[in-house]
């Protein structure tokens, strides 16, 4: 007999619910006397979320994102693909941006994580969610705060000279233009189309024009 | 994704060993396609054997003038690192054409080398797929194959090698070094390390069950213009159909790779001494033998066009 109590069948529940209908599938189905379930291996883990030292014991599969959402109850980060195709989990991870959905929990022991809720909360808001909120970079909002979490980490990625597909020059030192901010968005997709508005934010932040001048 | 038993590696050897000792083990270090395909049980491991904490990060100087870069060093630091960018150009260009910032951020030296095919039939597994599933065929050969390969393909696979980084690794001469759970070590030059499919395509790699990656090594650097060209359905974000890899002299002489034609980095050395007659001679060389689909019968032109183009940049630079 599979136990379902606990689990509703919210709207949310049905989003967010991938990690745990595959958990269920993967009990024997059939006949009461089915053997009982062997538990799934668990793991403790602890790391440093938004400044607050958090210790878990998870499944080992759980990843970061369901980490954040499912067990610190930190649902700023989203999951859309599941897939590290589409950015919504981009987090901060040791202050490098990461998609959350691509990594072990268990991985993390020691890091420590930045989510969308550490940038900045209403009344305390980053400069960039503020020229977000400024600049109109969102429409329906699921894409945001990957976008955010990953327009913060490319201005300190520029700063710090990483070189992007878009420099001129491997030697010269990257500026903030839009081509340059383009191309290292381009893990960060957004249905509604935000974009220009997202550059815009962008460039408010850096102080910069398109040509990546300071303004 | 099935439940799987997880430890951290203390020494590359006793992280190999690990691997030997548990079947269906798998060393795992940035994740970026493992987890991937084991949310899609493509891949199911039933240990992981977390190699992160192996200190193996470091990009150093090699007594003979060349580099070593550690396996756990990321996509990001290796793009970045001052000696890349100045001495081995072709190799920053190549990774920063490939995936995202956050996957680069992740993605190791090692790891990079070992992704596996974007084959869409790979990826299905409601399809056969000899790379997959040992023995059930390959629904690539007579499906949709417009990225697959045209190239060192077999009636069993017609998957492409995916990665950018290697393409460079490969003009480059690089070599990869690696220690088995008995604590021995080896080098297997760039040429040698990827395979092509013939009858045992899951088989991808020159790696012994249980062989740990410990390092890349680059030979001196080569003088020349180092250019990393990649032809793609996008300008980001996306998988080569056609990419060249190419260092070339001031007077037309060079070596060149080429991404997304076939099931390794494509490099026949033999063509290149037609590199000053130019893009022509040497793609009539580099392609002879190609096999290609229907689908995908553009890639052969494109590699010539993308060598012209490689080959005109080269003069201005």
């Amino acid at each position: 007999m599979i136990e379902r109590s606990g689990i509703q069948a919210t709207r949310r529940g049905v989003l967010v619910g991938g990690s745990a209908s595959v958990a269920l599938t993967t009990l024997p189905l059939g006949s009461a006397e089915a053997a009982p379930a062997v538990e799934p291996p668990k793991m403790k883990v602890s790391l440093q979320v938004n400044g607050k030292q958090a210790t878990l014991e998870l499944d080992t599969r759980t990843t970061l994102l369901d980490a954040l959402r499912e067990h610190m109850h930190l649902t700023g980060s989203k999951k859309g693909c599941d897939h590290g195709q589409c950015g919504a989990c981009t987090v901060m991870v040791n202050g490098k941006r990461i998609n959350s959905c691509l990594s072990l929990a268990v991985m993390h022991e020691g890091d420590k994580v930045t989510t969308i809720e550490g940038l900045g909360m209403p009344g305390n808001l980053h400069p960039m969610q503020a020229a977000f909120v400024k600049h109109d970079g969102f429409q329906c909002g699921y894409c945001t705060p990957g976008q955010i979490c990953s327009a913060v980490a490319v201005l300190d990625e520029i700063e710090a000279g990483v070189p992007s597909h878009a420099s001129a020059s491997l030697t010269a030192r990257p500026q903030a233009s839009n081509a340059e901010m383009r191309e290292r968005m381009s893990g960060n997709i957004c249905r509604c189309g935000a974009y220009s508005n997202i550059l815009e934010a962008m460039h408010e932040v850096a102080g910069t024009d398109v040509a990546g001048a300071r303004a | 994704m099935k439940p799987f038993t997880y430890e951290r590696a203390t020494t590359p050897a006793e992280a190999a060993a690990a691997v030997v000792r548990h079947p269906g083990a798998k060393f795992i270090a940035g994740g970026t396609n493992l987890l991937d395909l084991m949310k899609l049980e493509i891949e199911a491991p039933q240990h992981l054997v977390d190699v992160n904490t192996l200190k193996l990060d470091r990009i150093e100087r090699t007594p003979d003038g060349g580099v070593r870069i550690g396996a756990l060093v990321d996509n990001t630091a290796l793009a970045s690192d001052e000696r890349i960018r100045k001495d081995y150009g072709v190799l920053s260009r190549a990774i920063v054409a490939g995936a995202s910032g956050q996957l680069r951020n992740k993605a190791t030296t090692a790891g990079n080398l070992l992704q596996r095919t974007r084959c869409p039939y790979f990826y299905d597994t409601n399809q056969p797929c000899n790379k997959r599933k040992p023995g059930s065929g390959c629904a690539a050969i007579g499906g949709y194959s417009r990225q697959l390969a045209v190239i060192g393909v077999s009636n069993a696979c017609i998957a492409t090698y995916p990665g950018d980084m290697a393409i460079a690794l490969r003009v480059l001469d690089a070599k990869v070094e690696t220690v088995n759970a008995g604590g021995q070590t080896r080098t297997i030059p760039m040429a040698d390390f990827h395979r092509l499919p013939g009858d045992t395509p899951h088989i991808e790699t020159a790696l012994a069950q249980g062989e740990l990656i410990t390092a890349v090594t680059l030979p001196r650097p080569i003088q020349g213009t180092h250019i990393y060209h990649k032809v793609r359905d996008r300008n980001s974000y996306a998988f080569a159909l056609v990419s060249i890899a190419a260092v070339i002299q001031r007077d037309g002489r060079g070596r060149v790779a080429v991404g997304g034609v076939a099931h390794k980095p494509w490099r026949v050395e033999t063509a290149e001494p037609a590199m000053p007659q130019g893009a022509s001679a040497v793609a009539s060389r580099l392609m002879a033998g190609a096999k290609p689909t229907h689908d995908n019968a553009f890639k052969v032109p494109l590699v010539e066009r993308t060598l012209a183009a490689v080959m005109a940049e080269a003069k201005t630079a």
